[in-house]
């Protein structure tokens, strides 16, 4: 692996990320923020995550075995299991082991 | 001088530290998964260390690994990181007053502003008598502890034995989806999601793989087209 290009893209990393921070607190020192800016900042969290959803996913592939049903049935334990136990945690961990199963042939598919 | 801080803020520090507890549980296994995935690549613990006390962003950091594999361009990275962290300076605007008067520490606290801090610092009222400045920092140090000690030992681990992590990273998508319930619940308003969901698609046919800025761009556009009738609907604007 090449260091300088890892220093580097962690380097932009670090420094676009803090600016995501530390933006409004430059910006509205002492004003409020304008229309838009309040209409996106109750709008725009539903709307990354669900696009992170589908980017995190953007890999399947659908054209072979099996057809993209591991994602979606993991996808879908997700979801019944914070539905059900309203616990982040465990819907994440459980959702996981189910995927990791799934993919290395756990349950013998 | 750490020392005699604690014995002097002693209740602000026992406050933070019974907050923190549900995001030790988050953030020490996920940061454990991000350890082990950057280790099942390859990298050594410190790039790991690095990233988690100087970046400090979970979903970043998860999508960065695929930015090293795939030798992403650095303005590409900026863009993305850009994109995919954008939702914290929404953070910050709800902070402004709070962090008024933290003096230099200021800069870490902004630093460590997580969804999960972020969350916390806004959803629980802490009692008048404890100063709010120590309570936030010992909150923010402690939540960033955790992650820093649980992706350094999931980088350990993971180059100390062979462990099959196939599958892992679902826990990046299973996240994704459990924050989008939490907001769903939140705002009871399902257009958000279609918005999401549509740019998704739309831009994955078009794109492909790099389908993320131009997801986030479209679904930009989409909010801003539907702004007058999702305004008149519900919550404010």
């Amino acid at each position: 692996m090449d260091n300088t290009y890892l220093w580097w893209a962690i380097l932009v990393m670090i420094f676009v990320n803090f600016t995501t921070r530390v933006l409004p607190f430059l910006l509205y020192r002492d004003r409020i923020p304008p229309a838009p800016i309040r209409f996106l900042e109750g709008y725009f969290p539903p709307v990354i995550m669900t696009i992170l959803v589908f980017y995190s996913l953007k890999d399947i592939d659908l054209h072979t075995t099996p057809y993209g049903i591991y994602e979606i049935s993991a996808v879908a334990v997700t979801i019944i299991l914070h539905l059900i136990f309203k616990n982040f945690l465990l819907s994440i961990f459980a959702a996981t082991l189910f995927y990791m199963g799934l993919k290395q042939g756990w349950f013998g598919i | 001088m750490a020392i005699i801080h604690l014995m002097k803020y002693n209740l602000e520090f026992k406050t933070a530290l019974k907050h923190s507890i549900p995001v030790m549980m988050g953030y020490v296994v996920l940061g454990f998964a991000f350890g082990l995935l950057m280790s099942s690549y390859q990298y050594e613990w410190y790039w790991t260390l690095w990233m988690s006390l100087f970046i400090y962003a979970g979903a970043l950091q998860f999508a960065a690994v695929g930015f090293f594999s795939a030798k992403l361009g650095l303005i590409d990275i900026a863009i993305a990181s850009f994109f995919i962290n954008i939702r914290q300076s929404f953070y910050g605007l709800s902070m402004l007053k709070k962090y008024a008067k933290s003096g230099w520490i200021k800069p870490y606290l902004i630093h460590t502003l997580t969804d999960e801090t972020y969350a916390i610092l806004t959803s629980i009222k802490i009692s008048e008598k404890l100063s709010y400045r120590h309570y936030a920092i010992f909150l923010s140090a402690l939540n960033q502890s955790y992650w820093v000690i649980g992706s350094v030992t999931g980088a350990f681990f993971g180059a100390a034995i062979n462990f099959d992590t196939r599958g892992i990273t679902f826990s990046l998508t299973a996240l994704f989806i459990v924050l989008a319930i939490e907001q769903y619940k939140a705002r009871k308003n399902i257009t958000p999601f279609v918005v999401g969901a549509i740019a998704s698609l739309v831009s994955m046919m078009l794109l492909g793989n790099n389908m993320l800025l131009g997801a986030i761009l479209l679904s930009l556009a989409i909010l801003f087209g539907l702004r007058g009738y999702m305004q008149k609907g519900n919550i404010d604007g």
